[in-house]
């Protein structure tokens, strides 16, 4: 083998390699390009505000679904950040052992884990038993999927606090669940949120499990107990209706749930690199 | 001009903004051991590693002047630095053989990147590099075991085999003992002082005695700075520099 | 006489009493944040064992009427009285569609990450590495939108076209170019693997020593060579770990599949050709779950659906788990 062959093979596989990049960035291009230029024609005020219009004709907006969406991510956080603060804690702090390492694994496990399978698991236990689609289910749904983001992120961000932190606060006499929560959990606090906002990014575009679990609806919230709108349920509903409107209707919600994620995403990424290098440099 | 192997001329290293070398000026003979010593953080690996070329692959590295290999400056335009690494070979501070490959394949790797092919080159190659690295007696018999399966002093003999399997012209070593017990240090000193008869060898060292009993000629650095650079008996028995006679005998560094 | 005795068991009531009171004292506040946040942590396995056992029990009447050929049975009709459900041409459908996700998206990932870790300029890699990392925000039902309204219409015109023209003749290429099929959906999740496999592998291959690369480049590799010999060999079980996680999310994926699969039902749903309708296990479930009534057997039959999707997601993931956790875990993976 020569050194020019060498040499055009390490050329070749830099070339391949661009070459792969360029091909991920062309789905994303294309997908941000088409939601942004049909959704926007969709946008209105009226369609953000007002309802939609009776089923299978023009008119209406998915101003019940962006509440659904609010109300199920409200519900769903409220339910899945106590466990997986304390879970989190409870790794970081205590998890060095046998028991501690298998949460830890079944949570990794259960962070890849198909959602729709967990849609069945609530539909079969609050579904069934409540005998009807409702807004709770969908809320108990997603707080399942959120629940081991929020735990590993705050295990993750615990660890990086510095330990003279901790023994710092121990020092001054302070119990150890105190000194965690007060100082420790504070100190992690940027990377905690960060873990939070990155879980809610994440669930807001489910839709597998709601399908299972809230249904979807027509109308504004009804009750905990009655079935709700969502976003990604309107996208899915209008991508199986055979009318023009519905389409650009589905488009218009796309951009509306785009906005709202990537706007966590890169909101979240923006904030925390600043501030994750002002913790690194105070370390 | 006296026909050195390897010169360094006004050579300048940075890391970002810490002035690493400064204007180091000087020649290194072949089938002679260079030593290299002075203080922690004087240099000592950043020098060698300018003269094949591995500086700049830490980021925010750069430098400045020039490294003559016979004659020929290293850092000129159009010189492939691929090149300049295969005719000057190197063996680091810890031990670092490929650990999914085999012994066998260790020592070829080198080899088989520049195209030998014939099992019964590349056979007789691997047999010659561990016969110059004192392996090959202990390893005869588990070519195919990991590299990783050796101890830590038959892994820097291997790495030191899979340096010379490529017949480089000249050797680097980067303190190439510092994780080693005494007795392999021995194996591995008594290892240098063979190979200077093919080869020409540089060795940093922070261990003055080892300086002593393997180089010819030693240079001392301090911040940067080449202090003193002379045969390695003159300048352990008197040393011209007011700071060698300091490091030498123990009072910094 | 009675008196001395009641004394003295109320002096040994109080005794007792007083060594719990103690021992409660000593109970301090730091247990019960031991204990409690112990409790806490036990709600993933509690949520892991509750959907194996749910899933189980739900599918249960399916596994009794069918018995064996529910998995390997391939009709599927609801009509009353001549009730029957097979899962065979779903298990193909998802395991046909992930095997095209990993055979197009692994590759294009490894080419990304090898490009992101060890080779392209230091000033384009973070923002490159964020754009990818982009891709796995879209959410799934935007995925499928998108691939029913646009892509779709690229694999017809630039692949399945031309492949059915000139190779129409052969098995896999059969059928009608008409986008909502086999190979749009195995596409469609091979670009949703990518963000997955190519971040953990360009991760992998972060935490290769760079004695590593160091020793490639001392025996006079080229880039690519050090690469290869450096950085690919030594990090392979994790890249592998991150190629299996990808077909975690492959088999598990629902929403972006359901969109562009064409939804085939029964024997029509065996993925005989790529240009051809077919079903997952997932989608199928996506799009009949609404219709079964609770307690019939085509409930049973979803949820037994979702038993053997469970099954191959914890297998998957587990195995994948464990490759890519003795690389990463070590250094604290945050996702």
């Amino acid at each position: 083998m020569g050194s020019g062959l060498r040499r055009f093979q390490d050329k070749l596989a830099y070339g391949l390699g661009a070459l792969c990049v360029g091909v991920a960035i062309v789905p994303l291009a294309s997908i941000l390009f088409e939601v942004v230029r049909n959704g926007v024609s969709a946008l209105s005020p009226q369609f953000l505000t007002s309802p939609p219009g009776v089923f299978g004709q023009a008119g209406g907006g998915i101003a019940n679904a962006i509440q659904g969406t609010a109300i199920l991510l409200a519900l769903a956080s409220a339910m899945a950040v106590p466990f997986g603060l304390l879970s989190g804690v409870y790794l970081a702090e205590f998890g060095d052992n046998k028991y501690g390492r298998t949460v830890r694994f079944l949570n990794d496990v259960l962070t890849e884990f198909p959602s729709i399978v967990i849609g069945i698991l609530v539909y079969s236990i609050i579904v069934l038993a409540m005998r009807g689609f409702s807004t709770i289910a969908g809320a108990v749904a997603l707080a399942i999927i959120m629940l081991p983001i929020i735990t590993r992120t705050t295990e993750e961000s615990i660890k990086i606090v510095p330990s003279s932190i901790r023994d710092a606060a121990m020092a001054l006499g302070i119990r150890r669940w105190r000194a965690t929560i007060s100082v420790v959990l504070s100190t992690a606090r940027s990377g905690v949120i960060t873990g939070i906002l990155l879980a809610i990014a994440r669930v807001s575009g489910e839709t597998a499990p709601l399908l299972l679990t809230v249904l979807g609806s027509q109308f504004f919230f009804n009750g905990l107990s009655q079935p709700i709108a969502a976003l990604p349920l309107t996208i899915y509903r209008d991508a199986n209706l055979p009318y023009a409107f519905a389409r650009q209707q589905g488009w218009g919600a796309a951009l509306v749930l785009i906005l709202m994620v990537l706007g966590l995403n890169i909101g979240v990424r923006l904030a925390t690199r600043g501030r994750y290098n002002s913790l690194r440099s105070r370390v | 001009m006296e026909d050195f192997k390897i010169q360094t001329q006004k050579l300048n290293a940075w890391f970002g903004n810490n002035h690493a070398l400064k204007d180091i000026s000087l020649g290194i003979r072949q089938n002679q051991v260079t030593a290299i010593i002075g203080p922690s953080g004087c240099g000592k690996s950043t020098l060698i590693r300018c003269l094949n070329r591995m500086h700049e692959l830490v980021p925010g590295a750069r430098s400045s002047g020039s490294v003559l290999l016979d004659g020929a400056n290293i850092y000129s335009r159009g010189i492939d630095p691929v090149t300049v690494r295969r005719r000057v070979g190197m063996v680091f501070q810890k031990a670092n053989p490929f650990p999914t490959m085999s012994v066998y394949d260790n020592v070829a790797a080198g080899l088989k990147l520049n195209g030998v092919r014939n099992p019964d080159t590349l056979d007789e190659a691997v047999k010659r590099s561990l016969e110059q690295a004192f392996l090959w007696d202990e390893v005869r018999d588990d070519l195919d075991n990991s590299g990783a399966s050796l101890s830590g002093g038959q892994q820097q003999r291997l790495c030191i085999a899979r340096a010379l399997a490529v017949e480089p012209e000249a050797i680097l070593m980067d303190e190439p003992c510092s994780a080693l017990d005494p007795i392999a240090t021995a194996k591995i000193e008594q290892l240098i002082t063979n190979l200077k008869e093919k080869y020409t060898v540089v060795i940093v060292t922070h261990n003055m005695q080892q300086a002593a009993r393997v180089s010819d000629v030693t240079a001392f650095l301090y911040l940067g700075q080449l202090i003193e650079y002379g045969g390695t008996t003159s300048l352990f028995e008197n040393p011209k520099e007011e700071l060698t006679e300091r490091y030498l005998t123990g009072k910094f560094g | 006489m009675t008196r001395t005795v009641k004394e003295k068991n109320s002096s040994v009531r109080t005794r007792s009493l007083i060594r719990l009171f103690e021992r409660l004292r000593q109970f301090s506040t730091d247990d019960f944040f031991e204990i409690s946040s112990t409790l806490f942590a036990a709600i993933v396995v509690v949520i892991l064992a509750l959907t194996a056992v749910v899933l189980t029990r739900g599918s249960i009447p399916a596994f009794d009427a069918y018995g064996i050929s529910f998995v390997f049975g391939s009709d599927w009709s609801a009509v009353a009285g001549r009730e029957v459900y097979g899962a065979l041409p779903y298990i193909l459908g998802t395991l046909v569609t992930s095997a095209i996700a990993m055979g197009v998206g692994v590759p294009i990932s490894l080419g990304i990450a090898i490009f992101l870790a060890e080779m392209a300029p230091g000033s384009i890699r973070n923002p490159l590495s964020q754009l990818i990392e982009i891709l796995a925000a879209v959410p799934s039902v935007i995925y499928g939108f998108w691939g029913l309204l646009v892509f779709r219409f690229w694999i017809v015109d630039l692949i399945e076209k031309p492949l059915s023209r000139d190779f129409g003749t052969i098995a896999v290429f059969q059928g009608t170019p008409f986008g909502l099929d086999i190979l749009t959906a195995g596409l469609i999740l091979a670009i949703m693997i990518i963000p997955t496999v190519s971040s953990i592998s360009k991760e992998v291959m972060m935490a290769v020593p760079s004695s590593q690369r160091e020793a490639a480049y001392s025996i006079g590799a080229t880039r690519w060579e050090v690469v290869r010999i450096g950085v690919l060999n030594y990090s392979r079980s994790g890249i592998f770990g991150a190629a299996i996680l990808g077909l975690g999310r492959a088999v598990g994926e629902t929403m972006a599949v359901t969109m562009v699969i064409g939804n085939a039902i029964g024997p029509a749903a065996f993925p005989g050709s790529l240009f051809q309708s077919g079903q997952t296990l997932s989608s199928l479930i996506a799009n009949e779950f609404g219709e079964a009534n609770p307690g019939s057997l085509l409930l049973s039959s979803l949820i037994g659906l979702g038993l053997i999707l469970f099954a191959f997601a914890l297998i998957i993931n587990v195995f994948a788990q464990l490759m890519v956790w003795k690389v990463l875990r070590v250094k604290g993976r945050v996702e």
